[in-house]
């Protein structure tokens, strides 16, 4: 068991192969952790770019925002100021994950337990991304959206795909279903349309009709009549309130054409696909790091990776989890990293070895010594919002030196609402907890009204969040792409408080 | 099941297509920035890769956000706390100043800063030069440059022995044996084993049916060796050489001559209008010559040969004499630049000011020597915007521009411009190169 696997920096892939072996044992033995297979794929620092512009994904349709992401990022690396992710891992079954050809041998382990056992694990346990994302059908479903955008390109010219594609990006944010999936029309319903249908056309129907020129029209209207009482004419058909203005647009828009809707769907798709993890953040992060440094630590305590090679990946971990205090020029906001890393490896401690206060505030962890089924039940069923909530313990607000400030907009001053004190851990973590409830930072917007039998006004709501109004300069510009995929007046209502 | 897959010879690239659609949206404002940097860079660097900055104008992708800053209430959770307590209060900065600049805005509002990146040599040059085209490249330079070389040009029925070209001449030779049943020497080798068992087992037998057999025989190797003598193995019609031509290549080394008047009426504004000049002219050069020299002559009324930082911005006083800079540049060209292996071009900015009579010396200079020699030479007079008014007729002028005038009229190459404001030199160079100003100053 204490034969080093590696000594130096350099890799080839029947040494990645017999360090997977190994990473893999304590994954799935020790850690006993649940992963999709994997499929590990080495690419170059240029494809690392390509990769990062669309969104991580191997597959993505084109359009000019990915080029812009691009070109950034490009200057970034060029010019020295960014490194490359060490990275990107896809939600996807087998899950992919790609690795960095530069990276050292050592790199390449802790990569591989970051994302094939840290992240894979999280993929495929998270209620989030059970219920939300299909891991098995992501990747043809991007190969289908590709070809399908591209076609429509061709056929319909690019200018037309593009505008279709930047009004549908600008609201992408509200073309997510939050709490539920798309309502559809079960066989029961469908059945009773075709049969109101028949009825209508048997009791309105008259021989006589037929002879009289401009009839056949008037009837076939009345029968959309008939069908649009149940999809898009009341109000209650159109299940408003309606949270996903994308959807919304894609099934009732007045002026959209079929391709159109395609388009808005496949835009839906993409950002539902990535809705979990934007509520994972720190969870997900936290988890492929715990993971990794329980891995690498493991392997080090079996002999099988030198002290040279741990001593680099805890150079590298280190800067990964570090937390700069606010006054800091390198604070860039709460690193997810950090906060997820600390979270849980306290859990492990006050499993292991608690004290007299974790008992207090976490009698079913503190001592009971079984930190793997608590993890593995958090991994599974929590999000940022609740996980912070639920977990996070006064030592490591302690350790972050964590603060609450309150930002009333009439006062003349910020108001510090709690500190890391015994006061001051509840407020605190319910605060934290609170700035990871996406509703905070993306405005709720819901579509409450469209007026179809009058002048086709579609009204929507901003349900103000404590009261915070939406910025003007870009609400009008959403706005305009709003109305350019409706077609006719929108009006956004904000209403106080 | 664990796959590696080795990604790494893949196509790079993949997102080139979103680049160009990139750079296609916010053509315009590329654009715009790429003049503004003219300004900072020297004439050689300038064509490099450039990180530039342009305004998010065209390039905006708008999201709903939130701003606290206009009502409600939130609250935020930092960490690094060092001795805050509760109920401490923090002045807020002051509106405008600290709202939106510091860091963690980004967390809230879209940031309103410009978007920089790097645009490639190959994307700032396609931008300057859309429509643009040497002038009188085809025509001129490859009519004048002296190199040649032997190229290739397939095959020919003559030439000399050490070109025969084997394989084909043998293809040829085969194919026509073949058609012309040309026999064959083991055939002909077979009839003969055969004639000398008979003429053996005959003897002196002298059976007349045997005698028939055996003049048939000899008549038949007869007519077959009449053959292969008639069929020749090698036919000089078989024969091909390899043929090449020689053909002039056009040189790809060009010097680019930057002539420019110093004395104290050129000040700042009249120097950079002509760097300007200068900068555009070494791009175009530069995408056509794979080595291209630049030579700065300044002049006063004395002339030299400077690097480009003093060509630019050190001063120098005395009087107007154009034609000491003319004399400069031919001494160069003679030294350095042998009219046959470079393309000379030469680009001369002045306010128009010589000594009385010094115009019609550089006109003898310029009909004699320079001309025959330069592909192209540009004189670009810089006035004042008052002056521009004044002159505002072609013919009207200064002594040196009415002199340069009667040269422009004998050399379909010599081109002679005004400009008084920063926004007139790319109208301008544009015109000059323009791909049929030859035919329209003709």
């Amino acid at each position: 068991m204490s034969e080093l696997l590696f000594t130096g920096g350099e890799w080839d892939f029947a040494l990645l192969k017999r360090v997977f072996a190994a990473i893999e044992d304590v994954g799935l033995n020790d850690l006993k952790l649940d992963v999709y297979p994997n499929q590990i794929e080495i690419i170059a620092s240029e494809q690392m770019l390509d990769a990062y512009s669309a969104h991580g994904m191997p597959l993505m349709y084109h359009h000019w925002s990915f080029g812009k992401i691009f070109a950034r990022e490009e200057t970034m690396y060029q010019k020295g100021y960014s490194g490359l992710a060490y990275e990107i891992v896809i939600n996807s079954n087998p899950c992919i994950a790609y690795l960095m050809e530069e990276n050292t041998m050592t790199m390449q382990a802790l990569v591989m337990a970051h994302a094939c056992f840290g992240h894979n694990h999280f993929f495929k346990n998270n209620y989030l991304f059970r219920q939300w994302t299909n891991a098995e059908a992501i990747l043809d479903y991007l190969a289908f959206a590709k070809k399908y955008i591209a076609a429509c390109e061709e056929k319909y010219g690019v200018e037309q795909v593009e505008a279709v594609l930047d009004s549908a990006h600008a609201i992408m944010e509200q073309g997510v279903f939050r709490y539920r999936r798309p309502p559809r029309p079960s066989q029961a319903q469908r059945e009773e349309r075709l049969r109101k249908r028949q009825k209508y056309e048997e009791e309105s129907f008259n021989d006589l009709w037929r002879t009289l020129p401009g009839t056949a029209r008037d009837m076939s209207a009345d029968l959309a009549a008939v069908d649009e009482g149940e999809v898009v004419g009341s109000q209650a058909a159109m299940n408003l309130p309606e949270e996903n203005l994308i959807y919304f647009l894609e099934k009732h828009s007045p002026v959209m054409k079929n391709w159109q809707r395609e388009i808005l769907r496949i835009v839906r798709n993409v950002a539902q696909y990535f809705y979990p993890q934007m509520q994972t953040k720190v969870m997900n992060e936290g988890c492929a790091t715990f993971v990794h440094h329980y891995i690498m630590n493991a392997l080090y305590d079996r002999g099988q990776i030198s002290e040279g090679s741990i001593l680099e990946f805890l150079h590298s971990h280190s800067s990964v989890v570090m937390q700069p205090g606010f006054d800091d020029s390198r604070y860039y906001g709460i690193n997810p990293y950090a906060l997820g890393f600390a979270m849980m490896s306290d859990i492990k401690r006050m499993s292991e070895d608690p004290t007299p206060e974790d008992r207090d505030w976490f009698p079913d962890v503190a001592g009971k010594g079984n930190w793997r089924d608590v993890l593995k039940h958090a991994w599974a069923n929590y999000r940022d919002e609740s996980f912070i909530q639920q977990f996070l313990s006064p030592k490591v607000m302690r350790d972050l030196k964590l603060f609450a400030v309150r930002d009333k907009t009439e006062d003349p001053v910020y108001t510090v609402a709690a500190i890391h004190n015994e006061a001051g851990y509840r407020k605190l973590r319910t605060s934290l907890a609170r700035l990871y409830d996406l509703a905070t930072h993306q405005p709720d917007i819901q579509v409450v009204g469209a007026n179809l039998a009058g002048d086709r006004t579609l009204t929507l709501r901003h349900n103000r969040h404590r009261g915070i109004p939406l910025a003007q300069n870009t609400k009008d510009a959403v706005l305009k792409h709003i109305r350019r995929l409706w077609g006719y007046n929108v009006v956004l209502e904000e209403p106080e408080g | 099941m664990t796959n590696f897959i080795d990604r790494r010879l893949n196509p790079k690239g993949k997102s080139l297509a979103n680049r160009q659609r990139f750079i296609r949206r916010a053509r315009g404002e590329i654009k715009e920035a790429v003049q503004k940097s003219l300004k900072d860079r020297t004439v050689s660097d300038f064509a490099k890769d450039q990180k530039i900055s342009i305004p998010t104008k065209s390039t905006k992708e708008p999201r709903f956000r939130h701003d606290p800053t206009v009502g409600g209430e939130h609250e935020r959770v930092l960490p690094g706390n060092k001795d805050f307590i509760e109920g401490d209060q923090i002045k807020k900065p002051r509106q405008g100043e600290g709202q939106g600049r510091g860091k963690d805005a980004a967390q809230g509002g879209e940031a309103e800063d410009d978007f920089s990146f790097t645009l490639s040599q190959d994307e700032i040059l396609d931008i300057f030069f859309e429509d643009l085209e040497l002038p009188n490249l085809v025509k001129t330079s490859l009519k004048e440059v002296k190199v040649l070389s032997w190229r290739r040009a397939g095959l020919r029925t003559s030439g000399s022995p050490n070109q025969v070209n084997l394989v084909r001449t043998m293809r040829n030779s085969f194919g026509r044996r073949l058609a012309m049943r040309r026999p064959k020497e083991d055939e002909i080798e077979v009839l003969r084993e055969k004639l000398l068992m008979l003429r053996r087992d005959a003897g002196s037998d002298t059976d007349p049916e045997k005698k028939q057999h055996i003049l048939e025989l000899e008549e038949e190797i007869a007519k077959m060796e009449y053959r292969r003598k008639w069929v020749p193995f090698l036919d000089p019609v078989d024969v091909r050489f390899n043929a090449f031509v020689h053909e002039p290549v056009p040189t790809s080394r060009a010097v680019m001559f930057c002539l420019m008047d110093v004395s104290g009426s050129m000040g700042e504004r009249e120097k950079d209008l002509a760097k300007r000049f200068f900068m555009l002219l070494h791009l175009f050069l530069k995408r056509r010559y794979e080595r291209l020299d630049i030579v700065f002559i300044r002049h006063t009324h004395d002339a030299q040969e400077v690097d480009e930082h003093t060509f630019f911005y050190s001063r120098q006083s005395g009087g107007t004499i154009v034609s000491t800079a003319l004399e400069e540049m031919q001494k160069i060209v003679h030294e350095r630049y042998a009219t046959g292996e470079w393309n000379i071009y030469a680009a001369q900015a002045s306010d128009g000011y010589t000594q009385t009579g010094d115009a019609s010396r550089c006109v003898d200079l310029l009909n004699q020597e320079l001309m025959p020699m330069c592909q192209y030479y540009a004189y670009i007079e810089i006035l004042d915007e008052r002056e521009m008014e004044v002159f505002s007729s072609e013919e009207s002028g200064a002594e040196l521009w009415r002199a340069y005038r009667t040269v422009a009229k004998d050399w379909k190459n010599f081109a002679t411009k005004r400009i008084a404001k920063p926004q007139d030199i790319f109208p301008v160079f544009r015109e000059l190169f323009a791909k049929d100003g030859a035919e329209a100053k003709a």
